[in-house]
């Protein structure tokens, strides 16, 4: 027997008798962050491949939501601070070894710069769009800036979007206070993840069959590279030290199994999996069903890790 | 200078008097508490163990509270104590959510996070901390490391020892006697 109690009597609120700091408003902005960062990395590829046209959808229509997206996210983010009205302390500082401090550096680039790249083509989809109605005639020379510049922005997503989507599960794994975040797969799971709810996303927005099958197959290769790396993570927990054995047992038997299970590899992502490759080969399948259980699998997947997280906890 | 904090499990005896030191003399918020009592027992009858300790924060060389602090707000000051800027912390949690010893709690009235200071404003007039001072029966030791005459320095250069989760990698300042 080995047993452990406060004789002290604590019970500190979100401590004890564990952790609950970090809600739902940071499993959103994780879910808001992976979602943008693949939408604004098919967005910056199509361009610099000139396949803008081809894959409108992709390329227009699905980035419009992106600075909200970041908005929300961000918004999310800083209403979960303690103290809020002081974030603008983050721009004060660079921290290397804070994950944090990256990620609300990059979101301090990524989120103008997504207004900028959705400026560069706002006007084209909505012809009677006119600055002059909201008497703001300047923002014709930002447009002219952003389009000038819009194959060295493309360019700089590529890197600022990639950063943006493993920060969101970095931030997680960094901590080896909690075992189950402490696996360093996370990072590239929550960017694959991310890259595939902004695949799904896309398939909403879709105008043409042609594109709709194209990001269909993406997300399928994408689905499939994400079950592969989940398989890795439990394995890496099972391969790992007595904590992460224990931590693991909170997925696989314990009180959120049948959200991982259940939500997440079945509904998340198996069912999609097996809709989408009927969809192809010429079932008829509403494709919205499939880019649906994504989107939720995804967000589901965020909460989860965020909640079964804070549980586990290093053993002494 | 390298503070330490040096506690005898095998003199305390759990009265909890360490923490409510701590409470009065930190004006630490209602239901809450910096430092805490755990009972650790193992084994089976008849050879079980009892292991009474005083926990708080640890003070770790390698922080990782410092470390994930994204507004520099955590930091060491000379002679090894961690504390927290309140004009620098934003209450984002990322120290809390490192710290293996759970010895973080984000203040109720702030929104910045608070911990154990090893006393700090008392150490630098030459006091020791609260609840060392109170202690009755005298099983917590507090003193700098470097100083081989000093008290903690022999403590631990006798007697059998451990620090709390030690594979963590934290390089812990509070000791146990064992």
């Amino acid at each position: 027997m080995n047993e452990e109690v406060f004789i002290s009597g604590r019970n500190i609120p979100h401590i004890d008798p564990h952790l609950t700091l970090w809600e739902f408003p940071i499993s959103l902005y994780l879910f808001l962050g992976g979602l943008a960062a693949g939408i604004l990395l098919f967005s910056a590829i199509l361009h610099l491949i000139n396949k803008e046209d081809e894959f409108k959808g992709a390329s227009k229509w699905a980035p419009m939501i992106v600075p909200f997206a970041l908005a929300i996210g961000l918004l999310a983010l800083i209403y979960d601070l303690g103290n809020p009205l002081y974030s603008w302390r983050l721009y004060t500082t660079i921290r290397i070894e804070s994950p944090m401090s990256w990620g609300a550096w990059v979101l301090l680039i990524v989120t103008p710069m997504s207004m900028l790249w959705v400026m560069t083509y706002v006007r084209e989809l909505f012809p009677k769009l006119k600055y002059e109605t909201f008497k703001m005639p300047f923002l014709y020379k930002i447009e002219a800036f952003a389009i000038k510049y819009k194959k060295y922005m493309a360019l700089a997503f590529l890197p600022l979007t990639v950063i943006l989507g493993i920060y969101t599960g970095i931030l997680l794994s960094a901590f080896n206070a909690r075992p189950l975040w402490n696996n360093a797969i996370l990072g590239p799971l929550f960017f694959v993840s991310g890259l595939s709810t902004a695949a799904a996303t896309v398939i909403l927005f879709a105008k043409s069959a042609h594109e709709r099958h194209w990001f269909s197959k993406i997300d399928i290769l994408l689905i499939v590279i994400e079950i592969g790396l989940i398989i890795h993570l439990i394995m890496g927990y099972y391969a790992g030290n007595e904590m992460q054995i224990e931590a693991v047992k909170i997925l696989v038997g314990g009180d959120f199994t049948t959200m991982f299970f259940g939500f997440l590899v079945v509904l998340g992502l198996l069912v999609p999996l097996i809709l989408e490759i009927f969809e192809l080969a010429g079932f008829k399948v509403p494709v919205i069903i499939p880019a649906i259980l994504i989107l939720i699998g995804g967000l589901v997947f965020r909460v989860l890790m965020v909640e079964a997280g804070q549980i586990t906890r290093v053993l002494y | 200078m390298r503070y330490v904090m040096v506690i005898d499990t095998l003199k305390c005896v759990g009265c909890s008097d360490c923490v409510v030191a701590c409470q009065t003399e930190n004006d630490v918020p209602h239901g809450y508490c910096r430092d805490w009592v755990t009972e650790s027992v193992t084994g089976t009858y008849p050879e079980v163990e009892i292991e009474l300790r005083s926990e708080r924060c640890n003070q770790c060389d390698n922080s990782p509270c410092v470390r994930t602090c994204p507004t520099a707000a955590s930091h060491i000051i000379e002679g090894g104590i961690v504390l927290v800027d309140r004009d620098l912390c934003i209450g984002c949690g990322a120290c809390v959510e490192s710290c293996p010893y759970d010895a973080r709690y984000r203040h109720p009235d702030w929104g910045t996070i608070d911990k154990c200071t090893f006393c700090v404003h008392r150490v630098q007039k030459g006091q020791n901390p609260a609840c060392v001072s109170v202690c009755p029966t005298n099983c917590m030791y507090f003193g700098d490391l470097d100083d081989s005459n000093s008290e903690v320095a022999k403590l631990l250069a006798v007697r059998k020892h451990k620090v709390l989760a030690e594979a963590a990698g934290t390089s812990p300042n509070v000791y146990y006697l064992i």
